[in-house]
């Protein structure tokens, strides 16, 4: 078993006054995909952010690749091979598509055949090349976030809720992308709360809480595990269909 | 009862109260202690800019808000009751007159910039109080049948406060009890009181929402205080109580004009005022206040005969020509900004710490 | 400048663009509405292109001020101060060469206005770099004491004009051959009026292209939309932030030497007097646009013009209402930024 590709050692962060990750332990295998799962307020999206240098840690320690990243700058962590797909999507509504994915590529502009390859999964993003992304629909906004962080090869995609308000057909669409990239030996650390959209993708699970880790593991063994799921997560899952 | 009378709010610090009580001695003896026109003058422009400063901290040190449009209200007053005066008559009714149109249109124009503004980031509020009391001064001085244009207006006082009138024929410690003393004290205990109100006004619980806004106005809102009636009533306050010290200053001067009221430079001392005084304290406003006045006119002084001395070095006798001391003020008030915070008063009640 | 449609469309189908034309046809409107109560047609050309003037020079000043604005959340209102530092840095090389400038050559004047603005570009580019380094980076975040600061250096900024050059108005006459005017039928227009409208036109072409055809202008509009991700995208966005404030004091200064040679006197305090009709001028416009901000500084320059012939006395207060007005319509300006 390979080197984890990150790893969070009880890391805590402080929003202001509010302690929201209070001691998070959490190991990303290389070349899976790990679910994280939580209700509402668990922490995932503060976990995401934390690792992606836009809040602070303030205790604990984060390695990635091998390198401390703990107090880095999110441009260096940018740069050191980690994209995030925020769950707002983050895109320059005033942009266009095009100009959303040359900013993306930041060694020159996005290679051809990397874009087919894309298209392959988001036809709508070619159709739309010259459009300002502003006036995409929702769920064509969500494949442009994710085409950003995937028009070049990077070494951890940090993903919050994608299928969050889409259409069953565009999900799909994600399912395939998800699993081509797994294909490819991308990391994929993934925060959903849709258990079914992630039942089948994930290798590695964690499940959030209050601020930590409360369980860790194999997503197969959560699939068939009924009774752990409902202990777990409750009512949430199945919430979103 | 001094408790009643400072509202619960003590200097906190030895050195502050000290120099509170020279100042307000100082003050309130002033006639006799220093005689000499210039000298009265110099007391009685620091009563009114206690106050100035005092209702400005109100605004940017309790409230939160930069407002760039003070001095308009200070315009305002002066000209309320000096054109009343001037128009009417030198009669008291005329001053009453004209204080109330002033309070009312200082009033009027508080409420309609506040609640325009206030609902909008500080950044934009602070532009628009600039635009408007610029835009006011211009029409000040465009206006000149009205405002006497540059040059101001003169006008009579009411009797009892002109240098002639003698209230009784004794003196005492050999200043004369004329309409000049009288007019001064009148300024003396306007601002005296004036002051004593903001006091009260910032320690009430209304000062503390104020406080509390001022730190988090999210905060403030969801916990079901409707921060933008706040900010507005801590508008119209400030607001009027700048008016009442411009109606005093022009009862003093028995003059008002666009240079001594409406003129962007008051503004920005009355900003240097309470920054290096200290924010959020009134006291800061109070010391500052007396601080600059003293400089301006005495420090002043001191420059020239510093930079004449030094004629040879050219540089260093523009950089302390006595016209250029706002160049130091403004180095001080940047410092202050950055490394003292809390201004004169936060120090001195540190230092007490330590 | 943003673009605007009604209703996000259903996938599958191009979505329709309108170009948000209703605040361009504000200015022409105007400008007919002025030709009846002005009466004379010579006198509404002059005025006009007076207002144009005035208006690109003005733009020259707010567009460094706004883009700040929208970029670093960060309101220079000390950028007054690069006007001033500008027109008087220009005259250290106007008033050696006016032999130059006075000569009767459009080649030798254009040399020394050229000459005169790049050191005065120089000049307020690295002072704006000082700037942002000193003052403004400490307090980033902070509004209350970003305003207090910035102030508080302008004054310091006034004054420091005054100890080197003197508490005197300084004089700058036009070159020789931008003075006089062209007489067009019974209109007689300022040479240096129509160079003002060309070099404003020259500038704001400029910002457009960069803004949209090269990669940092890409940036600059995704920062001014989203900074953080911006940064999360792999680029440090403080050396962008430095840049562009350095860019923008750069422009306040072109835009203090073309008011300089304008108003053919220098006085410390220009910079700070403009700044009220600047401050207006990025409030219609919207806070961080760059098409807003010229709209709105044209629109403030003719109305500046026009009630100065009509109503000489209300001339401020006639920029104020408009301001209202504008405000009324559109409550974050003519072309607010859609911001993260």
């Amino acid at each position: 078993m390979s080197e984890p590709l990150l790893q969070l050692t009880g890391v805590h962060t402080h929003i202001g006054q509010y302690h929201i990750l209070q001691g998070v332990d959490l190991v990303v295998p290389r070349g899976e995909l790990t679910v994280l799962l939580g209700r509402n307020g668990a922490g995932k999206t503060t976990a995401l952010r934390t690792i992606m240098g836009l809040w602070h840690a303030s205790r604990g320690a984060l390695l990635f690749d091998g390198e401390d990243i703990t107090r880095a700058a999110t441009a260096d962590i940018a740069c050191a091979g980690i994209a995030y797909v925020p769950e707002n999507m983050g895109i320059f509504s005033d942009l266009t598509v095009r100009e959303n994915l040359v900013l993306a590529a930041r060694d020159g502009g996005p290679d051809t055949a990397r874009l087919e390859w894309i298209f392959g999964f988001f036809p709508a993003l070619k159709k739309f090349w010259n459009q300002t992304a502003g006036t995409l629909s929702g769920g064509q906004k969500q494949m442009l976030a994710i085409a950003r962080a995937i028009v070049e090869p990077r070494k951890l995609l940090l993903v919050d809720e994608p299928t969050k308000g889409l259409a069953p057909a565009i999900i799909q669409s994600l399912i395939a992308a998800f699993r081509e990239l797994k294909a490819m030996e991308t990391t994929i650390l993934l925060v959903e709360q849709n258990f079914n959209f992630v039942r089948s993708l994930g290798d590695s699970v964690a499940v959030m809480d209050d601020g930590r880790i409360v369980h860790g593991g194999q997503m197969v063994d959560l699939a068939e595990d009924r009774e752990l799921q409902q202990k777990l997560l409750g009512l949430s899952l199945d919430a979103h269909q | 009862m001094m408790t009643r009378i400072l509202s619960g709010d003590f200097p906190r610090s030895r050195l502050l109260t000290a120099l509170l009580l020279a100042v307000f001695a100082g003050l309130a003896l002033a006639p006799f202690l220093f005689p000499g026109a210039r000298a009265i003058n110099v007391a009685a422009t620091i009563c009114v800019f206690v106050v100035l400063a005092a209702s400005y901290d109100l605004l940017l040190g309790y409230t939160g808000i930069v407002s760039f449009a003070h001095t308009m209200f200070y315009g305002i007053g002066a000209y309320g009751v000096g054109l009343s005066l001037h128009g009417v008559g030198p009669t008291w009714s005329a001053v009453l007159m004209g204080l109330t149109i002033a309070l009312g249109l200082s009033l009027g124009l508080a409420l309609v910039i506040g609640l325009f503004s206030l609902r909008v980031k500080a950044i934009f509020y602070a532009m628009i109080t600039l635009a408007v009391a610029s835009a006011f001064a211009v029409l000040a001085s465009q206006l000149s049948d009205l405002t006497g244009g540059e040059d101001g207006r003169s006008f009579g006082v009411p009797e009892a406060l002109r240098p002639g009138f003698r209230l009784v024929e004794a003196e005492i410690f050999g200043t004369a009890i004329n309409g000049k003393l009288l007019t001064y004290y009148l300024v003396f205990f306007g601002a005296l009181s004036l002051f004593l109100f903001l006091l009260r006004v910032v320690n009430s619980p209304f000062g503390r929402v104020l406080q509390a806004i001022r730190e988090n106005d999210f905060r403030a809102e969801a916990l079901g205080y409707r921060t933008v009636v706040y900010r507005t009533l801590a508008n119209c306050l400030s607001a009027a109580t700048a008016t009442l010290a411009g109606a005093l200053m022009a009862l003093w001067l028995r003059y008002a004009g666009p240079q001594t009221t409406l003129s962007f430079t008051i503004m920005m001392d009355i900003l240097l005022i309470v920054v290096i005084g200290g924010m959020g304290t009134l006291y800061g406003a109070a010391v500052g206040a007396a601080l600059f006045i003293l400089a301006q006119n005495y420090l002043q002084a001191l420059m020239r005969q510093a930079s004449e001395g030094l004629t040879a070095v050219p540089l260093l006798a523009n950089l302390l020509h006595p016209d250029r001391w706002l160049l130091w003020l403004g180095v001080l008030f940047v410092l202050s900004v950055y490394f003292f915070p809390t201004g004169i008063v936060g120090k001195l009640r540190s230092l007490k710490r330590e | 400048m943003t673009t605007t449609v009604t209703t996000p469309p259903p996938d599958g189908e191009l979505p329709r663009l309108r170009l948000d034309k209703a605040p361009l046809l504000v200015l022409p409107i105007l400008a007919l509405l002025a030709l009846p109560l002005i009466g004379s047609f010579p006198t509404w050309v002059t005025l006009t292109v007076a207002g144009l003037a005035m208006g690109m020079m003005i733009f020259i000043m707010a567009s460094g001020l706004t883009l700040v604005f929208g970029l670093m959340d960060v309101l220079n209102f000390g950028h007054g101060a690069f006007v001033s530092v500008g027109a008087f840095t220009a005259t250290l090389v106007l008033l050696p060469m006016q032999g130059w400038m006075q000569a009767d050559s459009v080649l030798m004047n254009l040399t020394a206005l050229g000459l005169a603005i790049a050191l005065a570009m120089l000049v307020t580019g690295l002072l704006g770099w000082a700037f942002e380094r000193i003052v403004v980076m400490p307090v980033y975040g902070q509004h209350l004491k970003q305003i207090l600061i910035t102030m508080g250096g302008m004054i310091v900024a006034e004054q420091m004009i005054h100890v080197v050059w003197g508490p005197d108005q300084i004089p700058l006459p036009l070159p020789a051959s931008f003075r006089g005017a062209l007489l067009i039928g019974d209109a007689a227009i300022e040479k240096y009026r129509l160079i003002a409208v060309a070099v404003g036109l020259m500038v704001f072409v400029s910002m457009f292209l960069v803004l949209n055809r090269t990669k940092i202008g890409l940036l600059i509009r995704a920062g001014v939309e989203n900074g953080e991700m911006v940064e999360a995208l792999g680029y440090r966005i403080r050396r962008l932030f430095v840049g562009v404030f350095v860019a923008g004091s750069a422009l306040a200064g072109l835009g203090g030497v073309l008011w300089g040679l304008y108003k053919e006197t220098l006085t410390a305090a220009m910079g700070s007097d403009i700044m009220v009709l600047v401050f207006i001028v990025i409030i219609i416009g919207g806070l961080g646009s760059v098409g807003g901000c010229f709209i709105g500084a044209l629109l403030v320059a003719l109305v500046a013009n026009y009630t100065g012939f009509l109503a000489p006395k209300i001339a401020l207060v006639s920029n104020i209402l408009l301001m209202v007005a504008v405000l009324l319509w559109r409550p974050q300006g003519l072309y607010p930024v859609a911001k993260r």
